[in-house]
């Protein structure tokens, strides 16, 4: 326990030595909060998503994570009495005004829900849809970027003879993966993953991981998980919800061996929730 | 044990309940079909009928029933499932959308004779066009477009909801994603909606009585014009469908062999509702396995 520890921190102090520390952010919420009608959901919270990581939010249900994670690319709505105050600044520009450009936002910034919810189509279909709609048309072009984004969703040598198959016939494991894929295809910025892997077996959920800390390269990953090895596995930080209160972020290291909260110790050592 | 046998009860009066409906829809069929089939013969299909003599046949009527259910169709279908894409997807839960919907519903119940009567008022005399098909068309879309409205707005609630979400999330449109997602699923249970209005319209009489009318002129069905007068497809122009037919034949019929000319009209009606019901849902599946790309 105690090597594994020194190890850990030992690489890291590499990593510091070679990287420079300065991360850039690509998020930053201030004072946030969300209403549905009379009820607070999120109670004015405020934190910087890193660039090019994973960030874990973790807490029990109905602390608020689902619902800050749909209000970043505004999928909240949907629900005519869904409210939200304070600011969530992308590139400068507060996602939540209403000004933005709903459509081109969640082009940029994806999302991929709990419940695989692949379209009753064929699989090739599934990833053309959305880029059919944003004017490409060519069939190479299409080609192209289906196969792209099935190699990297790690589907492709699975499915590369049947494009022309419904998308239904495929396992939950690889349904979720099209739909990462299809997500991938849009090249957004963000992609925000509402607990990917929980309706799914574990080695289905174990592809779906190593899928994700290799999307880091190219994406900046928010995801909401109830599996605290998951979030220790795969992110870089993690935000714990309680209540509608962000109680603790830090480093996911941090957060798993020595959180400053005790809330969040009583938590992640599975004590309630 | 007690539990047991009320289950056993149960069992037996459902089946009982099934027997019975079917034994009823067996024996209709066989009575329409058994009495009315010896008349059906190419000859009856294919020669117009007669006010006075023997031996006519029922080839206008049949020819206005499909033609009517056909522009019926073309006007209720897109009003029907735009209203259902409104209320399922446009209208903000509230008192006036509670107050269209039970608008809708009264509509759907309302007696078609009423709706007849309407029509004369309406689409014959107020628009001064007379008894026409286009009248009789639109006196039976006010009578089948709640019905459309109705499944439509269900077929488009019951589809599910992370579907929805998945075409918005990738940042699409909500009409691009009515268009190629919502409606797509939504269709075999609109297509099924459409058929059963479709079989009102074709057996439906009283509406028409009054606004399609119970003559129709002498068609000649080489002339493709839809402006003259003779012309089969002209939609000003009065016309009796094979249900009117089999009303009229029967309450005012001159005519010595009114039996055996409502009697085979009866079979050519259920058969026509039957063949139309098989080919629109053989057709109905074509189409969705190439949407949902399933074989």
């Amino acid at each position: 326990m105690v090597t594994t520890f020194l190890e850990k921190e030992s690489t890291d102090q590499i990593l510091q030595s070679t990287v420079p520390f300065q991360m850039e952010n690509i998020l930053k919420v201030n004072n946030l909060e969300i209403f549905y009608g009379e009820k607070r959901a999120v109670n004015g919270i405020s934190l910087d998503i890193e660039k090019n990581a994973i960030t874990a939010l973790i807490g029990p249900s109905g602390c608020g994570k689902s619902t800050f994670l749909r209000s970043i690319n505004r999928m909240n709505d949907l629900i005519p009495e869904a409210r939200a105050e304070g600011q969530i600044l992308y590139e400068d520009l507060n996602i939540l005004s209403e000004q933005i450009d709903v459509v081109a936002l969640r082009k940029e910034i994806g999302m991929v829900f709990q419940k695989p919810n692949p379209f009753p189509k064929s699989i090739y279909e599934n990833i053309t849809h959305a880029l059919k709609f944003s004017g490409i048309k060519k069939k190479s072009q299409l080609d192209e970027i289906v196969e792209e984004s099935l190699i990297k969703a790690a589907l492709w040598d699975e499915v590369k003879d049947r494009l022309h198959k419904s998308a239904l016939s495929l396992s939950g494991g690889q349904q979720q993966r099209l739909c990462i894929a299809r997500t991938i295809a849009m090249k957004p910025v963000i992609m925000l993953l509402d607990e990917p892997s929980s309706a799914l077996d574990p080695i289905s959920n174990a592809k779906v991981e190593e899928l994700i800390i290799d999307l880091k390269k190219d994406y900046s990953i928010i995801i909401v998980t109830h599996n605290m090895q998951q979030a220790s596995r795969i992110s870089d930080k993690t935000a714990f919800f309680f209540k509608g209160d962000l109680i603790e972020y830090d480093s996911t290291e941090k957060i798993f061996t020595n959180p400053s909260v005790k809330k969040t110790e009583e938590y992640i050592s599975g004590r309630f929730g | 044990m007690k539990s047991k046998t009320a289950d056993r009860i149960a069992t037996g009066v459902f089946i009982a309940i099934a027997i019975i409906i079917i034994s009823i829809l067996v024996g209709l069929f066989s009575y329409i079909l058994i009495n009315g089939f010896k008349y059906i013969s190419w000859d009856f299909l294919t020669t117009p009928s007669s006010n006075i003599r023997a031996g006519g046949g029922i080839r206008d009527q049949l020819f206005n029933s499909f033609y009517i259910l056909l522009i019926t169709m073309i006007i209720a279908i897109p009003l029907g499932i735009g209203g259902g894409i409104y209320m399922a997807e446009y209208a903000k839960p509230g008192k006036v959308t509670d107050i269209i919907r039970s608008c809708v519903e009264v509509l759907s119940s309302l007696p078609s004779i009423v709706i007849g009567m309407f029509g004369l008022l309406v689409f014959v005399n107020t628009t001064g066009w007379g008894y026409t098909i286009l009248g009789g068309a639109l006196a039976l879309t006010v009578f089948n477009l709640p019905v459309i409205v109705r499944v439509s707005e269900d077929a488009i609630l019951a589809v599910p909801r992370e579907l929805k979400e998945a075409s918005l999330a990738l940042g699409i449109t909500r009409w691009h994603t009515i268009k190629t997602v919502i409606l797509p699923s939504a269709f075999p249970s609109i297509l099924t909606g459409i058929i059963l209005a479709a079989g009102r319209v074709f057996g439906e009489a009283a509406a028409l009585l009054f606004t399609a009318g119970l003559s129709t002129p002498r068609l000649d069905y080489a002339n493709w014009n839809p402006f003259s007068p003779q012309s089969p497809l002209n939609i000003f122009r009065p016309a009796e469908t094979l249900a009117v037919h089999i009303w009229s034949v029967n309450t005012q019929g001159l005519i010595p062999d009114v039996e055996e000319v409502s009697n085979g009209s009866a079979a050519v009606l259920v058969i026509s509702v039957l063949l139309f019901n098989l080919l629109a849902r053989w057709i109905g599946s074509l189409i969705t396995k190439k949407i949902t790309a399933t074989k």
